[in-house]
C-alpha cells in the first residue's frame, strides 16, 4: 500500500488530539488513585458532565471562553461534595467499595443526563475564533484543535509546578508516599483528599468541555472514555504522572494510525496494546511493581 | 409448631433443597412466566459471578464477557453452523466461555486488586468491540438472530420447549443442577482455599497454595456458570443482542449480586429477583429506571454493604480483595 507522509500527518496529529483528552483523564484518574487508592469510575459520568456544563453555559452566557473556564469549576465542585459526602464514608473499607460506589454513580448520572438533556447527542460549534484552519506550512489543520494541545500543556505544566513548587504540592507527593507518616506530622489529609479529588474532576470536565466542540456531548460519552482512560493509566504505570502523559499521547497516536489504516481496528488496538504491556511489563511504563495493589 | 421448625431445619442443612422446592412453585408467584425464567437464568449468572468476587475475593467488572461468549456461542452453533443437536448447541456456549475465561483469566490475574477490575472490564469491551465489527458471524448491532427453538431430546424421548412454562422448567433443571455444583465447589478442600484466599492471599500462598492458578481456575469456574446463562438466555430470547457483552450488563450482574449478598449462597438469586422486580415495576413509569436503580445500589454500598440475604441471615460481607 502506498502511503503518502500528507495522508498520514493530519491523522498523527488527530491523534494527538484524542491523546491529549486521554492524558487529561488519565492524570486526574491516577492522581486520585496514586492519593487515595480510589479508582473513580464515575471519571467518565463527569467529563460528560463537563461537555454538557459547556453546552449549558454556553446557551446561558453566549461566551465559549466563559464556559470553558467554569465549566471544569462546576464539575470540579461537584467532584468536592462527591468526595466529602459519598466516598469518605468508606475509608477504611478495601479498595472495592468507592469503585463500585461510583460506578453506581456514573449510571445516575448518565441516566439524569438522558433525562435531562434526551438521549440523542447535541452538537458544540467552537467558537468563532477558532472556527477555521491554521496552514502548519506542510498541511491546514483546525485551529481549535491545536487550541486542544495548547490549553493541555499549560495545565500540564501548572499541575506540574503546583505539585513541584508549593507546599500544599508537596503534602500531596508525600501523602501518596507515605500517608501515615504525613499524618504523624500533624496534617490533616483528609482535607487534602477533598482538594485533590476535586481537581482530578476538574481536569475530567475540561476534558469533556474541550472534546465537546470536537466530538458533541452525549449521555455515554464517558464510557469507553473512562475504560480506555484507565488501559492508558495500566499501561503508564498506575500513580506515575509522567507515565500518564506518555501512555496518553502512544494511545492517541495508537488510536489515530490505525483508524487510518484499519478504521474497525481502531477501537481495539488500545486493549491488544494493553495486553502486550501486561505480558511484557506488569507494572506499566513508569509504575513500581506491586504498587498499592 | 414442631413440624415447620423441622422443615426450616431441613432447609438451612440443604439449602440445594431448599433452592429447588423454592423455584419449582416460582412461576406462580411472579406476574408472568417468562420473568421467572429472566430471574433463574441472572441468577445463574450472577452465582457465577458470586464465586469470584463473593468467595474468592476478586472483583469482575467485566462478567458481560462470559455471559456473551455463552450466548454467541449457543446463538452460532445453532443459527449459523446449523447443529441440528440442542444439548450440542447448549454445550458450545458454555464452552467457548470457558475458553474466554481461562485467556482472560491469564492476562486479568497478571495484576490484583483494583487493576484486575478494570483489566476485566477492558477485555469484556474488546469483546463487545469485536462482536460489533464481525457481523457476518455475530450479526453486529442487529444482533445474532434466527436461533431454532429445538426440542430437547432426552434418551430419544422429545420434549417442546416453546412454550414459557416449558422453557422454564427446562432451565429450572440445568440451574438445579448447577446449584448442586457450586455447593460442592464450595464444599470441597478447594471451596475452602478460595475463602482462605479471600481473607488472606499472602497467607494462603505461605501456605503452600499456588495463589494464581487456583484464582484461574476460580475465574474459569466462574466463566462455566455465567456462559451457561448466557447460552439458557440464548435460546430463551432466540436472539443474542450485541448488549449481551456491554459494560451495562457487566454493571448488571455487579449489581445484582450485591444487592442479594456477595459471599452468601442465595444472595445472587434474591438479587436476581430484587433487580429485575423493580425493574419491571419501575419501567412502567418511566424510561428513566436506571436511575433509582443506581441510588438503590449506591445506599447498598454504603449502608448495606451484605446484601439483602447477607443482612437478613447476618452473612459475610466478601468485599475483601486480594
Amino acid at each position: 500500500m502506498e502511503v503518502s507522509l500528507a495522508a498520514v500527518l493530519p491523522q498523527i496529529f488527530t491523534g494527538l488530539v484524542l491523546g491529549m483528552i486521554f492524558v487529561l483523564l488519565a492524570i486526574g484518574l491516577s492522581l486520585i488513585f496514586g492519593l487515595m487508592t480510589v479508582v473513580n469510575f464515575a471519571h467518565g459520568a463527569l467529563y460528560m458532565l463537563g461537555a454538557y456544563c459547556t453546552v449549558f453555559l454556553l446557551g446561558f452566557t453566549r461566551n465559549f471562553w466563559v464556559a470553558l473556564l467554569v465549566a471544569p469549576l462546576m464539575v470540579g465542585t461537584f467532584g468536592l461534595l462527591v468526595e466529602r459526602f459519598l466516598i469518605r464514608r468508606l475509608y477504611g473499607r478495601g479498595p472495592d467499595d468507592p469503585l463500585l460506589l461510583t460506578f453506581g454513580l456514573s449510571l445516575v448520572l448518565i441516566e439524569t443526563a438522558k433525562l435531562i438533556w434526551g438521549k440523542i447527542g447535541l452538537t458544540l460549534d467552537p467558537p468563532r475564533e477558532l472556527g477555521g484552519a491554521v496552514n502548519l506550512g506542510f498541511m491546514a489543520f483546525p485551529a481549535y484543535r491545536l487550541f486542544v494541545i495548547a490549553v493541555t500543556v499549560v495545565v500540564l505544566l501548572a499541575l506540574w509546578a503546583f505539585l513541584t513548587r508549593t507546599n500544599v504540592g508537596l503534602v500531596i507527593r508525600a501523602g501518596s508516599r507515605d500517608p501515615l507518616m504525613v499524618r504523624a506530622l500533624g496534617i490533616d489529609l483528609s482535607r487534602i483528599w477533598l482538594l485533590v479529588f476535586g481537581i482530578g474532576c476538574a481536569l475530567a470536565g475540561l476534558a469533556g468541555a474541550l472534546a465537546g466542540p470536537m466530538r458533541g456531548a452525549y449521555a455515554e460519552m464517558g464510557v469507553t472514555m473512562v475504560i480506555e482512560s484507565f488501559v492508558v493509566v495500566v499501561v503508564g504505570g498506575m500513580g506515575s504522572l509522567l507515565g500518564a502523559v506518555v501512555a496518553g499521547i502512544m494511545m492517541g497516536q495508537v488510536v489515530g494510525i490505525t483508524t487510518f489504516f484499519a478504521p474497525k481496528l481502531a477501537e481495539i488496538m488500545v486493549f491488544v496494546v494493553m495486553a502486550l504491556v501486561l505480558l511484557v511489563r506488569p507494572s506499566g511504563f513508569f509504575g513500581e511493581a506491586g504498587l498499592m495493589e | 409448631m414442631p413440624g415447620a421448625a423441622a422443615v426450616a431445619r431441613w432447609l438451612g442443612r440443604h439449602p440445594v433443597g431448599a433452592f429447588a422446592v423454592f423455584f419449582a412453585v416460582f412461576p406462580f408467584l411472579v406476574p408472568y412466566k417468562a420473568l421467572a425464567s429472566q430471574v433463574l437464568i441472572f441468577g445463574l449468572f450472577a452465582l457465577g459471578f458470586n464465586l469470584l468476587y463473593g468467595y474468592t475475593g476478586l472483583l469482575s467488572f467485566g462478567h458481560a464477557a462470559y455471559y456473551g461468549l455463552g450466548a454467541y456461542g449457543t446463538g452460532i452453533a445453532l443459527a449459523k453452523l446449523k447443529l441440528g443437536s440442542l444439548w450440542l448447541g447448549l454445550a458450545a456456549g458454555p464452552l467457548l466461555a470457558v475458553l474466554g475465561g481461562a485467556a482472560i483469566g491469564f492476562f486479568c490475574l497478571r495484576r490484583r486488586g483494583i487493576y484486575f477490575a478494570m483489566l476485566t472490564l477492558a477485555f469484556a469491551q474488546l469483546l463487545y468491540f469485536i462482536a460489533f465489527h464481525l457481523a457476518d458471524i455475530t450479526g453486529g448491532d442487529d444482533g445474532l438472530r434466527g436461533i431454532p427453538q429445538l426440542p430437547v431430546n432426552l434418551f430419544g424421548w422429545k420434549i417442546s420447549i416453546e412454550s414459557p412454562l416449558a422453557f422454564y422448567y427446562f432451565a429450572f433443571a440445568l440451574v438445579c443442577l448447577s446449584v448442586a455444583g457450586l455447593k460442592r465447589i464450595l464444599d470441597s478442600p478447594f471451596g475452602s482455599v478460595l475463602r482462605a484466599i479471600r481473607e488472606n492471599g499472602d497467607r494462603a500462598a505461605a501456605c503452600g497454595y499456588d495463589v494464581r492458578r487456583i484464582k484461574h481456575l476460580s475465574f474459569v469456574f466462574s466463566a462455566l456458570f455465567a456462559g451457561l446463562a448466557g447460552a439458557l438466555d440464548a435460546l430463551r430470547l432466540a436472539v443474542v443482542p450485541v448488549e449481551s457483552l456491554y459494560w451495562v450488563t457487566s454493571g448488571q450482574v455487579v449489581i445484582m449480586t450485591l444487592l442479594g449478598g456477595a459471599g452468601t449462597f442465595f444472595g445472587p438469586f434474591v438479587g436476581a429477583g430484587t433487580f429485575l422486580l423493580l425493574e419491571d415495576r419501575l419501567s412502567a413509569f418511566t424510561e428513566r429506571w436506571p436511575i433509582a436503580i443506581g441510588l438503590i445500589f449506591m445506599t447498598f454500598v454504603l449502608f448495606l454493604p451484605k446484601g439483602i440475604w447477607g443482612t437478613l441471615t447476618g452473612g459475610r460481607h466478601g468485599h475483601q480483595s486480594a
